[in-house]
């Protein structure tokens, strides 16, 4: 009797995260539906069901492939770049002995990442217009100035290098993290035979790390069809479409400014079914190379 | 031994010349907003600004308080905060602890558990669960900004997996004291649970402070909008904004431009942020490792 009892308190705790999930996640997750539908906003759910036809329609839409194509390139090199800069600063941060002097460098780097991308858009975009700071320097330098964020060709390159400036802070504390736990007696070995700090480095510290450096990269291929939905909207324009318009930000015009409901839930579901596999894989690989559970 | 010694110091000289750049990399973009946002209309246009303000004026500041609507959303902000924090933290809380017990103990707790993952692996994306949102009359409403993300899985599996290190002596006391399942939760477990919850609940304050995009989508009238949103549209119309706050445009322009204005806005709303990010820096690193520990 008491163990029923206890039992169904803990059913009615969960009733209302049960319920939040139900109605905000379950829901549109059934609300994809529209996907096979022409939408009618009378209708809702029970609009006139046209099959795959959306689906056919958006795939031979030359501006969603180049969409799809915008995003795995950005994303790609975001992510290659998210590992190489935080292990390179870790390594770099390792190096100083003093921990106060660690700490500040620490902290400074790490200030772009708590600031949303809303604040860091206006500031980028201030900072690389035409009268902007590094245009000014361009200018004394006596070049003419650079429209980065009017640029086709620039553009992807801006919102690359811009992500990596706001997260490596962020990153270099985890690989920092990872370091710390390395066990000193390794170090103390190699200084009895005589290894350099550069050779500790090489031999000891990389091959420890990699393990995490491993684990980082197989968790963020779950994120190659995010090229960065906040980083983007805040800074593109028509004029940079053809290289930055992405998956989500082309769903937003689409689904939202168009209301073209039902071609905007057709490319979020493409979305959505092509992360999940990846985003299982990475799980999976997580889990089966380096012995990471998620839950 | 010499030698090594002659290359160490020059590593370090180069280290140091490194991470000093990085470091103002990080940080020098701030400083030429501050820099903006304090100079007049015509240095800012003819780009002469740098580090230090030209032509020092407060005018763009004087323009926050009287003209365009910085307070008004920063009171939106203060009360999603506090309201979707306060929603955030009661169904993480009651949902992580019942998880947090055995399947003998909860029955069904991994058919509970798959239910709640699953949403992290897929979802029905923007357009559903925009359309959910107008369905259920949520438009211009602040419940708007915090039912869809009410509760936020992640976290709570961070939180579980806190709990899962608790002692289980201590709760099994209070048990045979006649102690029900809900007198346990608040008065044995998150009296424990302190550091933990600061945590998430940083994570939680930290989301919705900096979160941006629902504002855009679900609130029709401007008046709504929290202070990331309203930044947001700053980006693109602050020369609107200042048009329709004053009856001399033109004598406004001479005296302020909208870059300045957005850089005073900008800065205005990072400066929090900056203030505290320094000390809650270990909370997210503990967040970040306790994350991981295995389920």
């Amino acid at each position: 009797m008491r163990k029923f009892k206890k039992q169904w308190a803990y059913h009615l705790m969960l009733l209302p995260g049960i319920a939040a999930i139900f109605i905000f996640s379950y829901i549109p997750l059934y609300g994809l539906i529209i996907a096979f539908q022409k939408y009618n906003p009378a209708l809702g759910f029970a609009s006139k069901w046209v099959g795959f036809d959306n689906f056919r329609h958006i795939f031979n839409q030359p501006n969603f492939v180049r969409t799809i194509w915008n995003t795995l390139y950005i994303a790609f090199f975001k992510i290659l770049g998210g590992i190489i800069v935080p292990v390179f600063f870790s390594l770099l941060l390792n190096e100083i002995r003093h921990t106060r002097i660690k700490r500040s460098f620490q902290t400074l780097i790490y200030l772009p990442h708590f600031l949303s991308w809303v604040i860091l858009a206006g500031v980028i975009s201030d900072i690389l217009s035409v009268n902007g700071i590094i245009n000014q320097f361009i200018s004394v330098l006596g070049f003419k100035p650079i429209p980065f964020l009017s640029t086709p060709r620039l553009f992807p390159w801006a919102m690359i290098v811009t992500d990596i400036w706001k997260g490596f802070g962020f990153g270099t504390v985890v690989y920092l993290a990872a370091i710390t736990g390395i066990d000193p007696e390794l170090y103390e070995a190699a200084i009895v035979d005589g290894g350099t700090r550069f050779q500790q480095t090489l031999y000891i510290t990389l091959p420890l790390l990699a393990p995490t450096i491993m684990l980082m990269s197989i968790l963020s291929l779950g994120s190659v069809m995010n090229a960065g939905f906040d980083q983007i909207f805040n800074m593109y324009a028509p004029i940079v479409y053809e290289t930055g318009d992405i998956i989500d930000t082309y769903v937003y015009r689409l689904g939202i400014e168009k209301a073209q409901f039902s071609m905007g839930a057709t490319v979020g579901m493409f979305k959505s079914l092509v992360s999940c596999i990846l985003v299982s894989l990475s799980y999976f690989m997580a889990d089966r190379f380096a012995g990471y559970r998620v839950f | 031994m010499k030698k090594s010694t002659a290359s160490r110091t020059i590593f370090m000289i180069i280290n140091y010349i490194l991470l000093i750049a990085t470091s103002l990399i990080c940080l020098l973009p701030f400083v030429n907003l501050l820099a903006i946002s304090f100079s007049d209309s015509a240095a800012s246009t003819a780009g002469k600004v740098t580090f230090w303000p030209v032509n020092f004026t407060t005018k763009s500041y004087e323009f926050i308080i009287t003209g365009g609507a910085f307070f008004p959303a920063l009171w939106v902000s203060v009360k999603r905060v506090l309201l979707g924090v306060f929603v955030n933290m009661v169904l993480m809380v009651l949902t992580a602890y019942p998880l947090s017990k055995t399947k003998a103990q909860l029955r069904g707790r991994n058919i509970y558990m798959i239910f709640f993952v699953i949403t992290m692996l897929i979802g029905g994306g923007l357009i559903p669960t925009y359309l959910l949102v107008v369905r259920l009359g949520l438009l211009d409403s602040i419940w708007a900004l915090i039912l869809p993300g009410a509760l936020p899985v992640y976290n709570m599996i961070i939180l579980m997996n806190f709990m899962r290190t608790l002692p289980v002596e201590l709760e099994e006391a209070a048990m045979i004291d006649g102690a029900g399942p809900f007198t346990v939760l608040v008065r044995v477990i998150l009296p424990l649970l302190t550091p933990a919850l600061a945590t998430v609940g940083l994570f939680c304050v930290v989301g919705h402070w900096n979160e941006w995009f629902s504002g855009l989508i679900y609130m029709q009238k401007t008046i709504h909008y929290p202070l990331q949103t309203y930044l947001q549209s700053l980006l693109k119309n602050m020369d609107v904004i200042m048009r329709l706050a004053t009856t001399d445009y033109i004598k406004l322009l001479s005296l302020m431009s909208a870059r300045t204005g957005r850089a005073a806005q900008l800065f205005l709303a990072a400066l929090p942020m900056m203030l505290v990010y320094p000390y809650l820096q270990k909370y997210f690193t503990t967040g970040l490792v306790l994350g991981s520990v295995k389920g």
